[in-house]
């Protein structure tokens, strides 16, 4: 069993239910929905679309995790990776 | 000083009961006087874990609602005599006692007990705010199961917005040889994920079916490996610095004859 193991390169199923496991807790601890994060989004795009063109296709918003910068634990953290096309909005101002 | 600690999890099936019974038991067997109180009203099962089944008059909401004395309802361990149990209602629901009954019941049982165990209900309804309405200490108890463990994270952050801070944490039917090839999470990623201390580990043991099918609890068992791991936590609940054991599968020869002469784990 476990030579097989060597050859299929699935991940074992102890480490697989840690990862969906903790991927689920953040979103349990911070309380936030999939719909409360597609309103955060749309809201975003609104806001930042006031000032610059931005490739919304490729717009990636997402909740993860990041060490604490005062304890030894890790906090939730918003990602936003926002790719900007044009940058005219701003040169209006 | 008396002390009432609730063993919660959320999720229903992961020991609750089974913990209750083994840490009061665990607790007699120390010479402390224990009460064990079933707050699962409704769907009470301590009484038959403890094997007590046949000896209940009054219930917890009798004593509650006045209809008796908190001294006629309580039932004496059929093994240990400092230990007693004061069974659920069956015929009730959660709804039949409020947090204050409840708080003013564990102060009642504080003047003639050392320890008051409460079997806490699964969910994180009425059922659990009662039971934890008159509790000083809440021990988690969970399975190294993603379902399980996102409840107790659940249950953890609920105690601690009741003012019940530092729960401890018991991780129950581990299971070595499955976390050995990874398939089972570890100890330690479990402990890790919930970021709380671990009061104690207990192996998954055969040996836990066949007293739960007799009544007698499994902590007064001296070659089970899940009663060495109940008197393990009761140490550590009376404030004893005891190291986690060795739970490593050693299925050979001399892994077995150490086992039967309860050395070496």
């Amino acid at each position: 069993m476990e030579l097989l193991n060597l050859f299929n390169r699935k991940p074992s199923s102890g480490n697989v239910a840690k990862d969906r496991l903790k991927l689920l807790l953040i979103h349990d601890r911070i309380n936030c929905s999939s719909e409360l994060l597609e309103m955060m989004k749309t809201d975003i795009i609104r806001v930042i679309s006031k000032y610059m063109d931005i490739d919304e296709t490729e717009l990636d918003i997402q909740i993860g995790q990041t060490k604490s910068e005062e304890s030894n634990g890790t906090v939730p953290v918003l990602y936003a990776n926002i790719p900007i096309k044009n940058m005219r909005k701003a040169g209006n101002q | 000083m008396s002390e009432v600690i609730v063993v919660t999890s959320g999720k229903g099936g992961v020991g609750k009961t089974t913990t209750t019974a083994n840490i009061g038991s665990g607790l007699a067997l120390k010479g402390y006087k224990v009460v064990l109180l079933d707050a699962d009203i409704g769907l009470r099962n301590l009484d038959v874990v403890m094997g007590l089944e046949n000896r209940i008059v009054y219930d917890l909401v009798d004593v509650v609602e006045g209809h008796c004395r908190i001294k006629q309802a309580l039932i004496k361990d059929k093994r240990y005599s400092s230990l007693y149990l004061l069974p659920a209602a069956q015929t009730r629901d959660k709804n039949a006692v409020s947090p204050e009954q409840m708080q003013k019941l564990c102060d009642q049982l504080r003047e003639d007990f050392d320890y008051i165990i409460i079997d806490c209900p699964a969910g994180i309804e009425q059922g659990f705010k009662n039971a934890i309405a008159g509790a000083d200490r809440g021990i988690v108890v969970t399975t190294p199961e993603v379902s399980a463990v996102r409840d107790a994270d659940r249950i953890i952050g609920l105690l601690e917005a009741s003012e019940l801070r530092n729960p401890s944490l018991i991780l129950n039917r581990i299971r070595m040889n499955m976390v050995k090839r990874g398939d089972m999470m570890a100890m330690e990623d479990v402990v890790d994920i919930l970021a709380i201390d671990l009061l104690g580990v207990v192996p998954d043991d055969e040996n836990i079916v066949v007293s739960t099918n007799r009544g007698e609890p499994v902590v007064s068992d001296p070659s089970s490996l899940a009663g060495q791991a109940f008197r393990n936590i009761v140490e550590r609940i009376i404030g004893n610095d005891v190291p986690l054991m060795n739970l490593d599968v050693n299925d050979g020869f001399m892994g077995k004859l150490k086992k039967l002469f309860g050395i070496g784990n």
